[in-house]
């Protein structure tokens, strides 16, 4: 894997997402740079409507900027067609929902698999074991999302970024649909999975709690970052929201 | 992936259910009528081929008309039978007659099974290796003395010693039963009844006295087929034909190959319908699942599935669910024709069998035919599938894209049935075309109209749904208001819904109009033309009467006129055409337009007369005076000259394109029989005069004596019979499009989990929730009806505009009826989905995700 010259694996410079158009226009992103670093969890923050949720999507190749460009891996992702997504996707990026999406007549173990099958691999079993039992459902293995409690699901969807080894792991609100004890289990599997086994991560949320678990923060209002914070306990965090807020 | 599609079916049991049993309706009828046809057609040639046993040749008289025909031949004389025996190849030669012959019952009543023909012809036990009757019990007939089958026998507990009365030519008569017989082989004859006389009685009853209608021949060893056909040809009259026995029986079983043949393709065609129906409740069904599985295919695409995948994952869903549902249907089809033969056993219908022929084509074509629709139908919601964007994996109530050419839809659409009717106008007005191009023209054209009004009835659904919901909305509260809403909120899906359904109402409505207008126009060509008092048909009305019925009629008190009408083939003007006779007094029982000349033209015909009809006469310049020249079967070519020329009702006349006087007639056709006598006499119609007739006819149980009222029941009979098969056979692709409701409506409620929590959260009943799915369903179905109804009407206008003998009548009961059964339908069909709706646990429904 090569990085781009200082060490970012997701970079993006001046990105502006405009929504409609003449009079209705809005704009989501005003002008967004940044540069995610290897091997970090990032937390974008922001309150709902700031852009943070479409600043995930361009740089997950889901949308595509009205200008600025996205690279990841060094590659501008910004102008690809959909099979070149598709191959990007395939290799180098990793999904986790706020709502599992889980296919819910596969197994745990299945779904686990399911991008390593859909690229046509073979999975290994030793990984796929390791990663199960990591992730704290090896004995789940069998059982189908519908007899899995929320917490379970969102475990086994991380396993699912997590298999293919991607560049970058990019969670949407991974605990916007779970309770404050789950939601902590996740967090702390997330940090781990940065921690042991250095997975690039991004991660939306809007909440401090979540956002204390990462090496920086960024915060999104208006579509703009207004403000980038090293690690911070939850306090930190709330206040500066309070801050921002404020003005 | 595989794995994927696989499950993805499994995990929607109930709608992929109810999506296949559209495919697997149609398929067991493909299956079914290949299976019943191929069955029946086995067990026919059988029969012909074990009536043709041991015969290496077989001679028969032969027409002039049509030499290739093996029935309704000239009978020859009975000497040359012993001239065939002469011939030094011959080692056993046998003379028959036979034909139709009536058994009749104890209670002067002819014995028939349905409509299964009533066999009569000689036997000769003495020359065992021709006979293909067995007899089980008792003894072969020998003069005034007749054999029956043991299953008229059984039915009608006759028993060896009973007299029994048979109607052939002449008047009844009374025979003593000497024995009972089966057929040869193990085959089952159907609901025939066989009744075997010794020669001279058969002769006597045939009125073929010294006379025999065929000859069979066994060849001495050594003496090949080919050899003893030459030898019998070259001492023989040319007015007789030779053939194996082989050729013969493949002659005999062509006339009932080429009528299972049609009836195969006609069957076929409603099979083909019923296919096409289910191709849009499938296409309807996959779109809505589809869209129902928005997020799950986004989110493939996130975890890097590409569109092809998915394409693939969809096309491989749709090909499981079709083989399995085409193996399905190819069994059900052989459970079909065996479950159809018995039913028409069971209503005295019995259709001979040798066992069910299963044919390695039945089984391509219904699975390849099954398999083929269900994929091609499949194909644009498979790539709808493809359009769905990751994104739509993180967005909340994510829809479908629209389709690329969705914006096109109402305009192609328009376009689409526009096309199909300029190509049917083209087929019906069009001149020069051939049958086929007509029927290819049709076919399309139909095929396009369906398809683009199945295509715009989305268009037509929210003004529609305004106008039918109406009603409910008035009387339903909230739930019939909001049945309404939840028909207009999705058009498209409510417009394929109710279009599967409006196929088959459509031609429903076609059938109605046409058998309406046929009725209409033939009662009024009767009260046009009739001026007697009573017509002398068949019992079955359509089977020809002997002409000697007249006489006893004519000698009936205050009998005035009577006039039997006749026709047979005949050759003239460069072509094959009927050729009609009628008995002089015509003008006291007819009334005709005449162009050229008058009502005595009927009473004048003689031995040299004819009159012609006006269309006829144009096309080839007849006129008063023009001498027809006429082959007819004897070989003979007698002139006639035109006397009058007469404007036929749009309902047809019982005349052919030519009509000779009945004397012309009787000379040149052997053993002539009528279609119809008609009887004026004199006080008209009245109980006491009907009981002369009776009287008079007495000894022929086969004539049926009818007034005008009754006769023109009678005579549409055939066709309410007909009417209603295609009644049933339409109903085939009508239950297909309820499933396509029910299934619609089940994915529906399915969508609408969290909806109809909130509605049962706020105070809505259980009742409510039933009513709002079963008035949404009812209003789908009157969507159906209404553009069905009035698509089938405009056809049907369309096609009477051609057809001369048609004109148009309104089957208003038949009409209301149908949208009585579209709202029945609607009800039945939401039984399911609204108990389904109705059951919900609001709480889970709130919670789903």
């Amino acid at each position: 894997m090569t990085g781009s010259a200082n060490g970012a694996v997701v970079t993006a410079r001046e990105v502006k997402r405009r929504f409609g158009e003449g009079g209705t226009a809005v704009d989501a992103l005003r002008g967004v740079s940044l540069d995610v670093a290897r091997g970090k969890l990032t937390a974008v923050m922001g309150p709902s409507g700031s852009g943070k949720s479409t600043l995930m999507h361009i740089l997950a190749g889901l949308d595509r900027p009205t200008s600025g460009e996205v690279t990841i891996d060094g590659t501008s992702i910004t102008q690809l067609g959909d099979n070149e997504l598709t191959k990007l996707r395939r290799e180098h990026i990793g999904f986790v929902f706020q709502f599992f999406n889980l296919l819910p007549m596969l197994t745990a173990e299945e779904n686990v698999t399911l991008p390593l099958s859909i690229a046509g691999e073979k999975p290994e079993k030793g990984w796929v074991d390791g990663l199960l039992d990591k992730i704290g459902i090896a004995d789940r293995r069998t059982h189908r999302p519908a007899e899995l409690s929320g917490g379970q699901q969102q475990r086994v969807a991380i396993a699912r970024a997590l298999v293919t080894k991607p560049t970058v792991v990019f969670a949407d609100e991974p605990t916007g649909n779970l309770d404050s004890k789950t939601s902590g289990e996740i967090l702390e599997l997330l940090r781990d999975s940065v921690d042991s086994l250095g997975q690039t991560t991004v991660m939306v949320t809007h909440e401090a709690r979540a956002a204390a678990f990462a090496d920086r923060i960024l915060f999104l209002d208006d579509g703009l970052i207004v403000k980038d914070m090293g690690r911070a306990d939850a306090h930190d965090v709330t206040q500066a929201m309070e801050e921002l807020a404020a003005q | 992936m595989t794995s994927v599609a696989l499950r993805a079916l499994w995990g929607r049991k109930l709608r992929t259910f109810l999506t296949a049993f559209a495919i697997v309706l149609g398929v067991a009828t493909v299956s079914g009528t290949y299976v019943l046809t191929d069955s029946i057609k086995s067990a026919f040639n059988s029969i012909f081929q074990s009536v043709y046993r041991n015969t290496d040749a077989v001679v028969t008289g032969r027409s002039a008309v049509s030499p290739d025909a093996t029935n309704n031949l000239p009978s020859f004389d009975q000497s040359l039978l012993a001239k065939v025996r002469a011939l030094p190849g011959v080692a056993a030669a046998i003379g028959g007659v036979g034909g139709s012959a009536q058994l009749i019952d104890s209670h002067g009543k002819v014995i028939r099974f349905g409509g299964a023909p009533n066999l009569g012809f000689s036997v000769d036990p003495n020359e065992a290796r021709f006979n293909s009757l067995v007899l089980v019990q008792g003894k072969w007939p020998a003069n005034g003395e007749v054999v029956v089958d043991r299953g008229t026998a059984s039915k009608k507990h006759l028993v060896i010693g009973d007299p029994i009365r048979v109607q052939v030519e002449g008047p009844a008569e009374r025979l003593r039963i000497s024995g009972l017989v089966k057929f040869n082989a193990s085959i089952s004859i159907g609901g025939a009844t066989l009744a075997g006389f010794d020669l001279p009685t058969a002769q006597r009853l045939f009125a073929k006295p010294g006379r025999l209608d065929d000859i069979r021949v066994a060849a001495k060893d050594g003496v090949t087929q080919a050899e003893l056909i030459r030898e019998i040809r070259g001492a023989l009259p040319p007015s007789t034909v030779v053939r194996s026995g082989t050729a013969e029986a493949k002659a005999q079983a062509k006339g009932t190959t080429t009528f299972l043949n049609f009836l195969q393709s006609f069957l076929l065609a409603f099979g083909g319908l019923a296919l096409f129906v289910g191709s849009f409740v499938i296409a309807n069904s996959l779109s809505i699942t589809i869209a129902q599985r928005t997020r799950e295919f986004a989110t493939l695409r996130t975890i890097g599935a590409s569109r092809r995948q998915i394409l693939r994952t969809v096309l491989l869903e749709s090909t499981v669910m079709s083989v399995i549902a085409s193996v399905s249907g190819l069994f059900i089809g052989l459970g079909l024709a065996k479950g159809l033969f018995w039913l028409f056993d069971k209503v005295g219908f019995t259709l001979p069998n040798t066992g069910l022929l299963f044919k390695p084509r039945t089984v391509i074509v219904a699975l390849v035919v099954g398999i083929a629709v269900t994929i091609v139908a499949s194909l644009r919601p498979a790539l709808r599938a493809t359009r769905v964007p990751p994104i739509a994996a993180v967005r909340e109530g994510s829809v479908l894209p629209p389709g690329r050419f969705a914006r096109y839809r109402g305009l192609g659409s328009g376009s689409l049935a526009t096309l199909g009717f300029a190509l049917i106008a083209i087929g019906l007005f069009a001149s020069g075309l051939s049958t086929t191009a007509i029927l290819v023209f049709m076919g399309f054209g139909a095929l396009l109209i369906f398809l683009g009004v199945g295509l715009f009835s989305a268009n037509l659904v929210t003004p529609l749904a305004a106008v039918i919901g109406g009603p409910g909305a008035r009387v339903g509260g909230a739930a019939g208001v909001l049945a309404r809403e939840n028909a207009q909120r999705n058009p498209q899906r409510t417009g394929s819904t109710a279009a599967a359904l409006m196929i088959g109402l459509a031609l429903v409505t076609l059938v109605a109009m046409l058998a309406a207008g046929i009725k209409h126009s033939f009662n009024q060509a009767v009260d046009k033309l009739w001026t007697t008092d009573y017509a002398i048909t068949a019992q079955n009305n359509f089977e020809p009467i002997p002409t000697e019925i007249a006489a006893p009629l004519r000698r009936a008190p205050g009998v005035a006129a009577v006039v039997g009408v006749r026709s047979g083939e005949a050759r003239y003007l460069g072509g094959k055409h009927q050729l009609s006779a009628m008995d002089p007094g015509g003008s006291k029982v007819f009334s005709l337009d005449w162009t050229a000349g008058s009502q005595p033209v009927m009473d004048r015909l003689g031995t040299t007369g004819a009159f012609t009809d006006k269309d006829f006469a144009k096309k080839h310049h007849l006129h008063v005076g023009s001498t027809v020249q006429v082959l007819v079967p004897d070989g003979s070519r007698p002139t006639f000259r035109i006397l009058g020329i007469f404007d036929p009702p749009a309902g047809g006349s019982p005349f052919g394109s030519l009509t000779i006087g009945g004397a012309a007639y009787d000379r040149h056709y052997t053993q002539p029989h009528d279609n119809f006598i008609f009887v004026s006499i004199r006080g008209g119609v009245s109980p006491s005069n009907t009981r002369v007739l009776e009287h008079a006819l007495a000894g022929y149980p086969n004539a049926k004596i009818s007034d005008r009222a009754k006769f023109k029941h009678d005579q549409a009979s055939g066709l309410n019979a007909i009417l209603n098969i295609l009644y049933v056979l339409l109903a085939l692709s009508v239950i297909v499009s309820l499933f396509g409701i029910v299934n619609t409506l089940v994915l529906t409620v399915f969508e609408r989990t969290r909806e109809l929590g909130m509605l049962r959260a706020i105070g809505m009943t259980r009742r409510q929730v039933r009513r709002m799915i079963r008035y949404e369903s009812v209003i789908t179905a009157l969507i159906g009806a209404t553009i069905g109804i009035g698509l089938g009407i405009a056809l049907a206008v369309l096609l009477i505009a051609r057809i001369d003998f048609i004109t148009i009548a309104w089957p208003i009961t038949s009409l209301v009826a149908f949208v009585i059964a579209a709202v029945i339908a609607g009800m039945l069909a939401a039984i399911l989905p609204a108990r389904r709706a109705a059951r919900l646990n609001v709480l889970e429904a709130l919670q789903y995700e």
